[in-house]
């Protein structure tokens, strides 16, 4: 019959439409936005075919200051997210009372408003003239100097930035390995402990080799996950990223696109583009060090 | 072996146990007061009246006079119900059409035969690792160029794709037993009354989970509404939040603000508290978003 | 090393958030498992067999009584200070470890002064891989070996430490029935080598029955019997243990007393000397009936089923309260099988149980009416 051939293409139809027109032509026109030299929004009109967006981009120090801001973030918000969450999953697992509020409360973050709940860290991190701010208050109770964490040096900037991000990503983290945890059978633990294996050596013989294909998971995603860092930051310093020096690619790519220093789709394209080859990069790196370790493991 | 003394170890390592779990129930407090205590100082905040937050040189941690007019001037001073207003209709609109061609895409790609199913789906998982920032800028022209900014269409309509739930659902479909659709085929049933009266009852959990996740998505989202709305008419919490922060309630308002940051954040407090089980399994099953 | 159990009791908070009573596992245990023997712990699933096991090997700590290994009060030392082996239902092997790292793995936790160098640690793997028969496997993963294959390697983990008892939870449930049978005559053999005390746990009476020397029935926590196996099953304290051990199952009847004699029915059975009058249950075992024209018992036939040496008569009889009746006979006695038939019945195989508590009522028979 001719009309069940085509039945499955009428249900994929609406999926498709959409995957077209938002995602797949984007795609292709992303690529020639950045190729397209001296685009002009307004007109439509470029003057040639060639590097220079990218050029751009790598010469422009809003766009270098993101890039070192994004990295420092990576580099300090992954591997402290996952050890804390890994940490806090195995207490978890050890306890039998409060466990399940403790898990709700530990999951709040997720359901939550990023851009509302930082708001409240911003009032609880910044220092203004008439107040300190309760951060600060609690500072100087351990004989501490005040320090305005929103306004202030950009340690303290970066310090807070890494804290919120940390507090925003932990969640999944948490969810993800207490349920790796719960699902390694437990009767390798009694046998274990039947044996009399110290703690520290069932978590690194048992445990982690057992849980080690989601840790991998975790990192890669959390790798990828902060590297569009974004919102987490408006939500902290304000839309004016620039101004603060705590723009993120992402952030200069959207600040490219909109606004007063907007109408560039070119250069965002090309920011765009690079962070796509960094985190490619870095995920292919990341598979392929896991895939080594699981090998090794096995 | 006989000459150790096995009672003396067993007590000593008893005696550890119980340290070690005392410093496990510390920690673990401890960082439960880290992520709860934003949500208690927002909901302090919000009921410290404007003068009582500026005569405190040292914040106190509690009041016993709670004030509730900063909800009021929330609503007043800065068009929150409209906000709200446009949230739903955002998050309501995108949902349903997110699941209608997520649900349908799904049972293609799970029960029925087509040439070049494989082909078209390994597409579609492809494209599921193409990150949101290289799309979102053709999509702003694209949107820009129709004219749709400011409108709840140029809102919703790159947002409801989703391939990831696409995904999840085809995983379920699968579940169904084949007996079930050859007996419905035997019967004379139509595919789309098998998908609607079956199928989809059948997966009422996984397409909660969906919705709800969906929900949750909506009702954060930032980026795509911040680079689309300009007016405030069409500002979703998100967007009104960030208002508020620049520029809203005259001079700094902190206690107004955190009575509207509560209003924000109050709605998928109360969902996760219904829902808290299924929310934290459909997010354990890959809810990567984020 | 004999284990001895006083009062040993294990409660659990019941899983139904409104029943206030605690679930009981195990109660009062009071018994002496001697040394070097093969003791099989029998019952249902969900009696609590397991529960002893785990109280045994000190994983759980029982509400009350106190457990002994020879002289030695264990009851509140940590499983890994009692010195016990314990081979799990699913073996619990560690799929990352080969099957040498397997076994290597508890001798790494032996602390000074009994830490092992390097050889000895291979040369105990050694001896023990050559015990089970796995030598040739212990370079392997246990994902690359059959489910006899993991069951020795996981023994032999059990054994390496050389531990002072050796536990074994449901040790055969995971295999085939083949290979069933022929891990059953193994584990009597590694048994009977090392002369280890061993328990072992499953809910397959004939397992139980065909390798231990010691059998200890268990219904919700509770010891039923304990005995030789062939004693319990030719002597068997309560209708709960006649049932439970046999394939066929023990045959079922209501039936009464009444003036010394007893009846199914209105068949006259036997006469009996038991001092009891009224209704009683009875219990005959498949293998004491006979057909014959004298016989005593009659039933309808419905079926002759021929399993080769020896022949399963299946008939009906309205006072049966087991599923069917069954009586194992010689395929010579089978001919004689016609749709009325009558069963002489063997008084050795005949029990009675009173009705209401199901306890054994012991009973000498005066008639000849014996087979």
């Amino acid at each position: 019959m001719k009309f069940d051939k085509i039945k499955a293409w009428l249900y994929l139809l609406p999926a498709l439409v959409f995957l077209a027109i938002f995602m797949v032509y984007p795609l292709i026109d992303v690529l020639i936005y950045s190729a397209e030299e001296n685009y002009n929004f307004a007109s439509q009109t470029f003057t040639g075919i060639g590097s220079e967006n990218f050029l751009f981009v790598l010469s422009d120090p809003y766009f270098l200051q993101a890039l070192k801001n994004t990295f420092i973030l990576v580099i300090i918000t992954v591997p402290l997210s996952t050890g804390l969450a890994l940490l806090i999953s195995l207490g978890l697992s050890s306890i039998k009372t409060l466990r399940h509020l403790f898990q709700t409360v530990y999951f709040l973050p997720y359901v939550t408003n990023t851009l509302a709940v930082g708001l409240v860290f911003m009032i609880l991190f910044k220092k203004t003239p008439y107040s300190d701010g309760l951060v600060n208050v609690l500072i100087k109770l351990f004989g501490g100097e005040a320090v305005d964490f929103i306004d202030g040096p950009y340690a303290a900037k970066m310090f807070v930035m890494c804290f919120y991000t940390v507090w925003v990503v932990l969640p999944f983290k948490i969810l993800v390995l207490t349920s790796a945890l719960a699902s390694v059978n437990t009767d390798y633990y009694r046998a274990a402990k039947v044996d009399g294996t110290p703690k520290w050596r069932i978590f690194t013989r048992i445990t982690l080799p057992m849980i080690s294909p989601m840790l991998f998971y975790l990192i890669i995603t959390g790798f990828i996950g902060a590297f569009k860092a974004y919102s987490d930051a408006v939500a902290l310093f304000g839309t004016n990223l620039n101004e603060a020096g705590m723009n993120t690619i992402v952030g200069y790519i959207y600040d490219m696109l909109y606004g007063d220093s907007g109408g560039y789709p070119s250069y965002a394209a090309a920011a765009a583009l690079i962070l796509f080859a960094i985190v490619l990069t870095i995920t292919v790196i990341n598979l392929i060090v896991s895939k080594k370790t699981a090998i090794n493991a096995k | 072996m006989d000459n150790i003394d096995f009672k003396k170890l067993s007590r000593g390592a008893r005696i550890r146990r119980g340290i070690s779990s005392g410093v496990i129930y510390f920690c673990l407090a401890v960082w439960a007061i880290i992520v709860v205590f934003p949500f208690y100082w927002m909901l302090l905040t919000s009921v410290k009246s404007l003068g009582a937050y500026y005569s405190e040189t040292v914040p106190q941690f509690f009041t016993l006079s709670p004030d509730f007019k900063n909800y009021v001037t929330a609503f007043t001073e800065v068009e929150l119900g409209r906000y709200f207003l446009n949230t739903i209709i955002f998050t309501l609109i995108t949902t349903a059409l997110m699941l209608f061609t997520a649900i349908l895409a799904a049972y293609a790609f799970s029960r029925l035969q087509f040439k070049g199913k494989n082909v078209v789906f390994t597409l579609f998982l492809s494209l599921m690792m193409i990150p949101s920032e290289l799309v979102v800028i053709t999509n702003y022209v694209t949107i820009t160029n129709l004219d749709l900014r400011d409108t709840f269409t140029g809102l919703i309509l790159p947002s409801v794709t989703s391939i990831f739930f696409i995904y999840l659902l085809k995983e379920n479909f699968e579940q169904i037993p084949d007996e079930l659709y050859k007996a419905a085929k035997i019967d004379g049933t139509s595919d789309l009354k098998f998908l609607f009266k079956v199928v989809v009852p059948i997966c009422k959990p996984t397409i909660v989970t969906v919705v709800i996740l969906k929900v949750i998505e909506c009702w954060n989202s930032y980026v795509w509404p911040r680079l689309i709305t300009y007016d405030p008419s069409h500002y979703i919490v998100s967007n009104g939040i960030q208002q508020i922060r620049e520029s809203g309630f005259g001079r700094e308002n902190v206690p107004a603000m955190m009575a509207a940051v509560v209003v924000v954040s109050v709605p998928l407090i109360i969902l996760f508290t219904i829902f808290r089980k299924k929310i934290m399994e459909g997010v354990s099953r890959g809810g990567t978003k984020r | 090393m004999k284990i001895v159990l006083k009062g040993l009791t294990k409660l659990f908070k019941s899983r139904n958030k409104d029943a206030k009573e605690p679930v009981v596992a195990v109660k009062n245990f009071d018994f002496e498992i001697p040394d070097g023997k093969l003791i099989g712990l029998l019952g249902p699933s969900g009696c609590g067999k397991s529960t002893a096991l785990n109280l045994i090997s000190g994983l759980e700590t029982p509400t009350e009584g106190k457990i002994f290994f020879g002289d030695e009060d264990v009851t509140d030392l940590q499983p890994e200070f009692r010195g016990v082996g314990m081979v799990f239902q699913n073996y619990a092997l560690y799929p990352h470890l080969t099957v040498r790292q397997n076994i290597t793995f508890p001798l790494e936790n032996f602390k000074k002064p009994n830490k092992l160098t390097k050889e000895q640690k291979e040369e105990r793997v050694l001896n023990v891989a050559k015990l089970v028969e796995i030598e040739d496997l212990l370079e392997r993963k246990p994902s690359e070996m059959s489910g006899g294959q993991q069951q020795r390697v996981a023994i032999a983990r059990a054994l390496a430490k050389q531990p002072k008892v050796l536990l074994l939870d449901e040790p055969l449930s995971n295999l085939d029935a083949r290979l069933r049978l022929q891990t059953r005559e193994e584990i009597r053999r590694i048994q009977r080598e090392t002369g280890l005390t061993t328990v072992f746990v499953t809910h397959d009476q004939e397992e139980a029955m065909s390798i231990s020397d010691m059998i200890i029935v268990m219904k919700k926590g509770e010891v039923q019997q304990i005995g030789a196996p062939q004693d319990v099953y030719d002597d068997p304290t309560n209708l709960f243990v006649a049932t439970f051990l046999g394939t066929p199952p023990i045959n079922v009847f209501d039936g009464r007393i009444d003036g010394g004699a007893l009846y199914i029915g209105s068949d006259k059975i036997s006469d009996v000397d038991c001092g009891v009058q009224g209704k009683v249950t009875v219990g005959i075992r498949p293998e004491g009936l006979t057909i014959s024209d004298e016989g005593v018992l009659n039933c309808a036939l419905k079926s002759v089923e021929v399993m080769g040496r020896d022949t399963s008569v299946v008939a009906l009889n309205e006072n049966l309260t087991s599923q069917a009746l069954r009586a194992i006979v010689s395929s010579e006695n089978a001919r004689l099988a016609k749709p009325d038939l009558t069963f002489k019945v063997n008084a050795d195989k005949l029990f009675l149980f009173d009705a209401e508590s199901g306890l054994r009522i012991p009973f000498s028979a005066k008639d000849a009416c014996k087979g």
